[in-house]
């Protein structure tokens, strides 16, 4: 199974050499990757069906708890067989729509790349793994959002998709770790045992405000939901795997696969229910005006999206299986409409829906996956969405006290919407009379119009025979979520019931809807004249407003001269010593312990001091230079004194150094200015000299502390036995702290590097910004 | 600068200071010396020399611009870091020869180590005096 995971991350690092092989024709070949995985996923079913799961174990980082624990049950097969099935459709799909586009191969690369990262989140047991997996589907997505990298929105959109669901995965590692925390393991199969525990804890709450705003923030909840529209940019076969299957299920399949942890509380049905209730209704009435088919797309897949979290939030038997009908439902039906979508826009250079009509002429196979994918999104009989609908009704239906009206009326309406909304992507432009500009168009090449049909196709078969995916898929994804039993066989003819009725009620008002109300740009301005309080213009204003700041911030503490941060420096050190001196214990000095001063220390001292006075009253930069020299040379004596050679010798050539530097540059440094009045200059001589006198009384202190001599009895006990050296300080450098040198010296390297291209960077001037 | 003094003086003491540093290097190990001194010698030999023939005299000699000893080092130190996981140990635990060899002592990967580190002190150092002085004489 690992193997399985990692077969994406693998697929997308052999881009590298090979990509250029895999550009033209021979991208078909990158679909292998989702096939075979696909048929290695479908041989689990019919275990998992049985009621077995399985539980793959490796060991990574086990000391912080991160492993990589696999774990494959009804609900992770569900999403795994959705990510590779509907990938290598995808992928097909793709290398005909991509041809000629001369980055095939990254776009491939960073596509499976996204799919082990999904697949990865479906399958960790680990939740510190999961996380992991969680941001490498937002990083991949960065990048095949903005794919068209030279397209000034593709990269603005594909930022904003990336701020939003990173900055929730940020709260979602904090919600993570905590549950990790109480509950004292990294498994979620192992919190599920602990779970009273866990929704016992005060931090509950906490847990569930953090891991909500991860998989609100990743499945577009209202109010995160608009990054999922502007992700729109993408090329068209990356908004059907994003938005179908994939990316923006990822939060659903959270919340699915936390309710066995953390579900069944009032704090977790309530926020999940009026958040994803909101979501569905409001998203699925902005679908309504729009005439874009991508963007009509969009805004349903938020609907649908809030269906799912509704669902999930009110948590009964029957709404977690009409979620994870749900799921298999709008899974193939979006993805059709999208790849249907994508077909049009290739061939007609059009998806405005007010221009397209007639097209089933010209593209009779597309139109008639089109009538089939926008028939199961409506939910009409024998296709897969009516199973799904009816599910949902009973679902709302079976609740306690008022709630099933409220519940129903909210489900209705979003059904009703949708009902429209698919009726328009998929219905609109091939129906009427053809237009004359698009009488040339012709069908793509097979690549492009088999998998719209299939994924069709696959939602009528399954509406007509849906023990089809019942028993092998569905109830163990549902008795996955509710880690309970299910007992409820999916039926075609439930009989004549309410449900029946409603159903009814939503196909005649939406059918209705769609014959009376055509698509305007007058309706579409008229809901964007909300966008002026919409979440995002919010959003974008709470950000110009921390950019202001951030900007008020570096004016005021980053000047760019070094004398104000050599200020600042001190200043803040003295203010947090002198803190703790006076806070502290009393200070006392004990003379006692100080050796008695020798002639070679006074003959240094009065050099020192000689130096220092050369250096502070010079006029000249050479003296001063000079200056400085000496009195790093004197420090130098001083460590010599008390038996440091090694830091001497190390002292002295730098000391050697930093004089040539100074020499170096001196003549081309402006003369020697004075920058400072009386005051600045009494100032800076108070800081130096507080500065001084805290370390002078900060070192003597020290001496009174009892000396602590296990660790350098440590290093020199062991130099010799254990690294084989004698020279303990060199040994402490080289080997028991190899890695502080290591770090220390891709530092100094960085610093080279910085200098060498300050310097050697001369930039013209239209890139000096 | 046109010493006479300083410019016969300094050509010796470039292979003189450069073999001395060596020594500083390798014998680190016993006694006071170490990679990082040793770089910082080898270092103000070139600039020694640097100062009388300019630094594109010094540049002349040598095969490759300075900086190229950064990733050298950085690749030796990295390596002698890793080597000892294809031995089944934990990174970063020395691994050693059994027998002394005569003038150098004893081979461990420390010493790899240590060398990396001299090679990398010295890249850096002279990168960034060679710059900034080409940037002072050129402008």
């Amino acid at each position: 199974m690992l193997i399985a995971v990692l077969a994406g991350l693998i697929g997308a690092i052999l881009y590298i050499p090979l990509g250029k092989y895999l550009r033209g024709r021979l991208s078909v070949l990158a679909s292998a990757l989702p096939l075979g995985l696909f048929i290695y996923f479908c041989s689990f079913i019919p275990e998992v069906s049985a009621g077995d799961s399985f539980r793959t174990h490796y060991p990574w980082v086990s000391s912080l708890g991160v492993n990589f624990d696999f774990y494959l049950d009804g609900l992770s097969l569900l999403f795994s067989l959705l990510i590779t099935g509907v990938g290598t459709l995808i992928f097909l799909y793709a290398s005909a729509y991509m041809k000629g586009n001369p980055y095939t191969d990254r776009f491939f690369a960073y596509l499976s790349l996204f799919m082990a990262a999904m697949l990865g989140v479906a399958l960790s047991d680990n939740i510190l793994l999961l996380f992991i997996f969680w941001e490498l589907t937002s990083i991949s997505s960065f990048f095949l959002i903005g794919f068209d990298n030279d397209n000034a929105d593709s990269r603005k959109n594909s930022l904003k998709a990336l701020a939003i669901t990173g900055g929730g995965g940020f709260f979602l590692m904090a919600g993570l770790i905590l549950m990790g925390h109480v509950s004292g393991s990294y498994s979620i199969q192992e919190m599920i045992s602990s779970n009273e525990t866990l929704k016992a804890h005060a931090l509950y709450g906490l847990i569930l405000i953090l891991i909500f705003a991860g998989a609100f923030t990743k499945s577009a909840q209202f109010p995160f939901h608009f990054w999922l529209p502007g992700a729109m940019k993408a090329p068209t076969p990356v908004s059907a795997y994003l938005h179908s299957a994939t990316m923006v299920k990822a939060g659903v399949y959270l919340l699915a696969r936390m309710n066995p942890v953390l579900g069944g509380t009032d704090q977790w049905t309530i926020p999940l229910v009026i958040v994803g209730g909101f979501t569905m209704l409001y998203a699925a009435f902005h679908s309504i005006f729009r005439t874009d088919m991508k963007a009509i797309l969009a805004y349903s897949t938020i609907s649908a999206l809030g269906i799912l979290v509704f669902l999930i939030g009110i948590g009964t038997k029957e709404s977690l299986l009409a979620a994870s009908v749900f799921i298999l439902v709008h899974a193939l039906y979006k993805a059709a409409l999208f790849l249907i979508t994508g077909v049009v826009d290739h061939e007609t250079g059009t998806r405005d829906l007010a221009k397209l009509s007639g097209l089933r002429k010209v593209l009779f196979p597309v139109a008639a996956a089109g009538l089939l994918a926008a028939l199961s999104s409506a939910g009409l009989p024998f296709t897969f969405g009516f199973i799904g609908k009816d599910l949902i009704y009973e679902a709302t239906l079976h609740t306690k006290g008022l709630l099933p009206l409220i519940y129903t009326t909210l489900a209705v309406l979003t059904n009703i919407l949708l009902l429209y909304a698919g009726f328009l992507a998929g219905i609109k432009p091939f129906a009427g009379t053809l237009p004359a500009q698009f009488e040339k168009v012709h069908l793509p090449h097979w690549l492009m119009w088999t998998p719209p049909v299939l994924l069709a196709v696959m939602g009528v078969a399954l509406g007509s025979f849906p023990a089809l995916a019942d028993a092998a898929l569905l109830n163990p994804a549902a008795q996955a979520i509710a880690n309970t039993p299910i007992e409820s066989p999916l039926k075609i003819w439930h009989g004549f019931n309410i449900v029946l009725l409603l159903s009814g009620i939503t196909l005649a008002t939406g059918s209705l809807l769609y014959f009376f109300k055509k698509p305007s740009p007058a309706g579409l301005n008229w809901i964007e004249g909300f966008n002026r309080i919409s979440p995002e213009s919010i959003m974008r204003q709470l950000v110009r407003y921390f950019g202001r700041l951030s900007d008020w911030y570096t004016d005021v503490l980053h000047n760019g001269f070094l004398r104000s941060y050599l200020l600042r420096i001190m200043v803040f050190s003295i203010l947090l010593l002198g803190y703790r001196i006076l806070k502290g214990d009393s200070v006392y000095i004990s003379l006692d312990k100080i050796s008695s001063i020798s002639f070679y220390e006074i003959a240094v001292g009065i050099i020192l001091t000689g130096a220092l006075y050369l250096t502070v009253t010079s006029p000249s930069r050479l003296t001063v230079v000079v200056g400085s020299g000496v009195i790093g040379y004197c420090i130098c004596l001083i460590f010599m004194f008390y038996s440091a050679p090694d830091l001497a010798m190390t002292q002295f050539t730098i000391d050697t150094l930093t004089v040539v530097l100074f020499v170096l540059v001196l003549f081309r440094l402006p003369p020697f200015l004075s920058f400072a009045n009386t005051a600045v200059k009494i100032r800076d001589g108070a800081v130096a000299i507080a500065f001084g006198a805290l370390i002078a009384l900060v070192a003597l202190q020290v001496l009174n502390e009892p000396k602590d001599g296990s660790i350098s009895k440590f290093y020199g006990d062991n130099a010799y036995v254990l690294a084989k050296g004698k020279n303990v300080v060199n040994v402490i450098l080289v080997d028991f702290r190899g890695f502080d040198t290591m770090f220390e010296i891709v530092v100094l390297s960085i610093a080279a590097l910085g200098v060498f291209s300050l310097i050697k960077l001369r930039l013209k001037s239209s890139e000096k910004e | 600068m046109k010493s006479i003094i300083l410019k016969t003086a300094s050509t010796y003491l470039l292979p003189i200071l450069l073999l001395f540093s060596i020594f500083i290097l390798l014998r680190g190990h016993y006694y006071p010396g170490g990679g990082f001194v040793g770089g910082l010698i080898a270092a103000i030999a070139f600039v020694l020399h640097g100062f009388t023939y300019g630094v594109d005299g010094t540049l002349k000699l040598m095969p490759f611009h300075p900086g190229a000893l950064i990733p050298i080092g950085l690749g030796l130190a990295a390596m002698s870091m890793f080597l000892p996981v294809f031995f089944g140990k934990p990174v970063m635990s020395s691994l050693w020869l059994p027998m002394p060899i005569p003038v150098i002592g004893m081979i461990g990967t420390t010493l790899f180590f240590d060398i990396g580190v001299y090679l990398v002190v010295i890249g850096v150092v002279l990168t960034i005096l060679f710059s900034i002085s080409q940037y002072s004489e050129n402008g």
